[in-house]
C-alpha cells in the first residue's frame, strides 16, 4: 500500500467555512461547522454514515443551501453568488459522487465530452479527443472509451467519474465516499489514484469517507465528525491518539472489520 | 418530565389543501423556468432532435396499431345506426369528423401520456435519485436546459405530427372497412371524409395537439425532475406523470372544445 506523502506546504486558503448550520425539518444535520482547506491539501472528513458529511460538501458546491453560516470558495461566498457566478465557480471544482453518477445513457467518451463541449463551446474535435485520451490514461482505463457505464465494475465507474471531473482541470476536487462498496484491493487503488491526482494536477481536495484506510492513505489532515460537529482534527495519529470513546470505538470497529 | 405538548402543525387550510396549492405553484414556476430557458442560448439542437426521435419515431408502431384498429372498430359500430336510415353513404363524413376532430388528438394524447409521459417521469426521476442531475449541475452544465427544455420541445413538436399521422391511419382503417362493405373507392372516401371538415378545424385540432404535447412534456419532466425518496419515488413519479397528464388532457379537451364552440358556433 502506498504511503501518502503530504504535498501541502501552502497556507493559501481556498475554502473557508464558518459557523455552518443545516437542518432538514426537525433533523439538525450540521451544527456549527468551521473548516479551512489550504491550497494543495487533501483534507479528510471522517465519520459514521448519517453524520452530515455529504451534506457539507453539497453545501460547499451550492447544491444545498445552508440555514446559517458562511461558505467561501476562492474568497467568494457561495450562498450569495448569482447563477452565472456559481457556474463560473463550478468550473474550478470537481465532484466525484458516491455512486459515480455517470450518465448511463451515454458511452464513456460521451460522458467525458459532456462537460467539456458545453463549457468550452469553441473547442476543436482534436482538443476534445486529446483531453479524453489524457484523462482516461490518467485513470488507467483507455480501453473503455466506447463502453457504457453499466458494462464497467464499481471501481472502474469510480475511475471514470474521476476522469470526468479531471477533464475540466479543476483546482478543488470533492470526493464523496470514494471507496464505498469497493473491495480492499480496489479501494487501495482508488486511494493511490487520489494521491496521484493531487500530485499530477496540484489539486486541493476534501475527501468524505468512513473508511479509515482511505483517511490514513490520502489525508493530510483529518476532521472527525460526529452528530454534525467536528469533535477532533489533526493528522491521523493525532486524531486517534485519544481516549475519547466515540473516536476509539470508530477506530476499533473499522480495524476489526 | 417533559411537560411541553407537541405543537400542532400550522396550515392555512389543511395539510392536503396546502400541499395541493403548493404543488400548483411549483408547476407554475417550473413552466415559467421552461419559457425562460427555452429562448436563451446556448440551444441544445442535437438533444432536441434525439428527443424528437424518442417521442415521435419510437411511438409510431403503437400509434399505428391503435389508430388503425380505432378506425375499423368505429366504422363497424357506426354502420348499423346509419343503415337504419339508409344513410351508409354518410359513413366517410361521420368517420372523418369523428377521427380528425375528436378521436385522433385525444387517443394520440392518451397514448403519449402513457408512453412518453411515463418514460420522461421515470428517466428523469432515475437521473435525480442517482445524482446524475446533480453531476450535471456541479460540472457547470444547466441540467434544466439539457434535460427538460429539450424533452418538452420534442413532445410539443412531435405530438401534433403524431396526431395527423394517427388521423390518416385511422381513416385508412376505416376506408378498408367501408371499401369491403360498400365498395367505395379511395377518392370518394377521402372526398366524403373531408367534405365536412374545414381547414380551420384541422388547424384547431393541431393547436389542441400542440397543447397536449406541451402538457405531456412539462408534467412528465416536472414529476421526474422533482423526484425524491429513491427508487420508490421513481415509480411514483412515472405513475403520477401518467395519471396527472391524462386528467389534464380531458380537462383541456373540454375547455378547448367549449372555447372553439364559443368563437365559432357553427363548427
Amino acid at each position: 500500500m502506498r504511503k501518502h506523502i503530504s504535498h501541502s506546504d501552502s497556507h493559501e486558503v481556498v475554502i473557508s467555512i464558518s459557523k455552518l448550520y443545516k437542518s432538514f425539518e426537525e433533523n439538525h444535520v450540521l451544527r456549527g461547522i468551521d473548516l479551512e482547506l489550504c491550497k494543495g491539501e487533501n483534507l479528510v472528513v471522517l465519520g459514521r454514515s448519517g453524520t452530515g458529511k455529504s451534506v457539507l460538501i453539497k453545501i460547499i458546491v451550492g447544491l444545498l443551501k445552508p440555514d446559517s453560516g458562511t461558505v467561501k470558495v476562492f474568497d467568494k461566498e457561495v450562498d450569495k453568488l448569482n447563477k452565472k457566478e456559481l457556474m463560473e465557480l463550478r468550473l474550478k471544482v470537481g465532484f466525484l459522487f458516491q455512486h459515480s453518477a455517470l450518465y448511463d445513457s451515454m458511452t464513456i467518451r460521451e460522458n467525458l465530452e459532456f462537460p467539456l463541449v458545453r463549457n468550452k463551446r469553441h473547442i476543436s474535435g482534436k482538443e476534445i479527443d486529446d483531453s479524453v485520451k489524457e484523462v482516461l490514461e490518467a485513470v488507467g482505463l483507455s480501453d473503455t472509451i466506447n463502453q457504457l457505464p453499466s458494462e464497467l465494475s464499481g471501481g472502474q465507474q469510480k475511475r471514470i467519474g474521476l476522469a470526468r471531473t479531471l477533464i475540466m482541470k479543476p483546482e478543488i476536487i470533492f470526493y464523496d465516499e470514494p471507496t464505498a462498496g469497493l473491495d480492499p484491493l480496489t479501494s487501495s487503488e482508488i486511494n493511490d489514484l487520489i494521491n496521484e491526482v493531487q500530485e499530477k494536477y496540484k489539486t486541493s481536495s476534501i475527501i468524505i469517507t468512513h473508511d479509515l484506510t482511505c483517511a490514513k492513505d490520502t489525508g493530510d489532515r483529518i476532521f472527525m465528525m460526529e452528530n454534525g460537529k467536528f469533535i477532533r482534527q489533526g493528522d491521523f495519529e493525532e486524531v486517534f491518539d485519544t481516549s475519547d470513546e466515540r473516536i476509539r470505538g470508530f477506530f476499533d470497529y473499522n480495524f476489526i472489520q | 418530565m417533559d411537560t411541553t405538548s407537541p405543537q400542532p402543525a400550522k396550515y392555512l387550510v389543511s395539510k392536503n389543501v396546502d400541499e395541493f396549492f403548493a404543488g400548483i405553484s411549483d408547476v407554475a414556476k417550473f413552466i415559467l423556468q421552461f419559457f425562460k430557458e427555452a429562448f436563451r442560448p446556448p440551444f441544445e439542437y442535437q438533444e432536441v432532435i434525439k428527443q424528437c426521435y424518442n417521442v415521435g419515431y419510437k411511438s409510431l408502431s403503437l400509434i399505428t396499431l391503435t389508430a388503425f384498429i380505432t378506425g375499423i372498430v368505429f366504422t363497424k359500430h357506426s354502420r348499423p345506426a346509419l343503415a337504419d336510415f339508409g344513410a351508409t353513404s354518410w359513413l366517410p363524413s361521420l368517420i372523418g369528423i369523428a377521427i380528425m376532430k375528436a378521436l385522433a388528438p385525444l387517443i394520440t394524447g392518451l397514448i403519449c401520456a402513457g408512453k412518453v409521459g411515463s418514460q420522461m417521469g421515470a428517466e428523469l426521476g432515475s437521473m435525480r435519485v442517482t445524482e446524475q442531475i446533480d453531476a450535471m449541475e456541479v460540472s457547470a452544465v444547466n441540467p434544466f436546459k439539457f434535460l427538460v427544455v429539450t424533452r418538452v420541445l420534442a413532445s410539443t413538436f412531435m405530438v401534433p405530427l403524431l396526431v395527423m399521422y394517427s388521423g390518416f391511419i385511422g381513416l385508412f382503417g376505416s376506408f378498408l372497412n367501408v371499401h369491403a362493405n360498400e365498395q367505395t373507392s379511395l377518392v370518394t372516401f377521402i372526398h366524403g371524409a373531408f367534405v365536412k371538415i374545414s381547414f380551420s378545424e384541422i388547424v384547431s385540432s393541431l393547436v389542441r395537439a400542440l397543447i397536449f404535447g406541451f402538457t405531456i412534456g412539462i408534467i412528465g419532466c416536472y414529476k421526474g425532475y422533482t423526484t425524491t425518496q429513491g427508487t420508490e419515488g421513481v415509480g411514483r413519479a412515472a405513475n403520477a406523470s401518467v395519471v396527472i397528464i391524462m386528467f389534464l388532457l380531458f380537462i383541456e379537451e373540454i375547455i378547448i372544445v367549449q372555447f372553439l364552440n364559443w368563437i365559432n358556433p357553427g363548427a
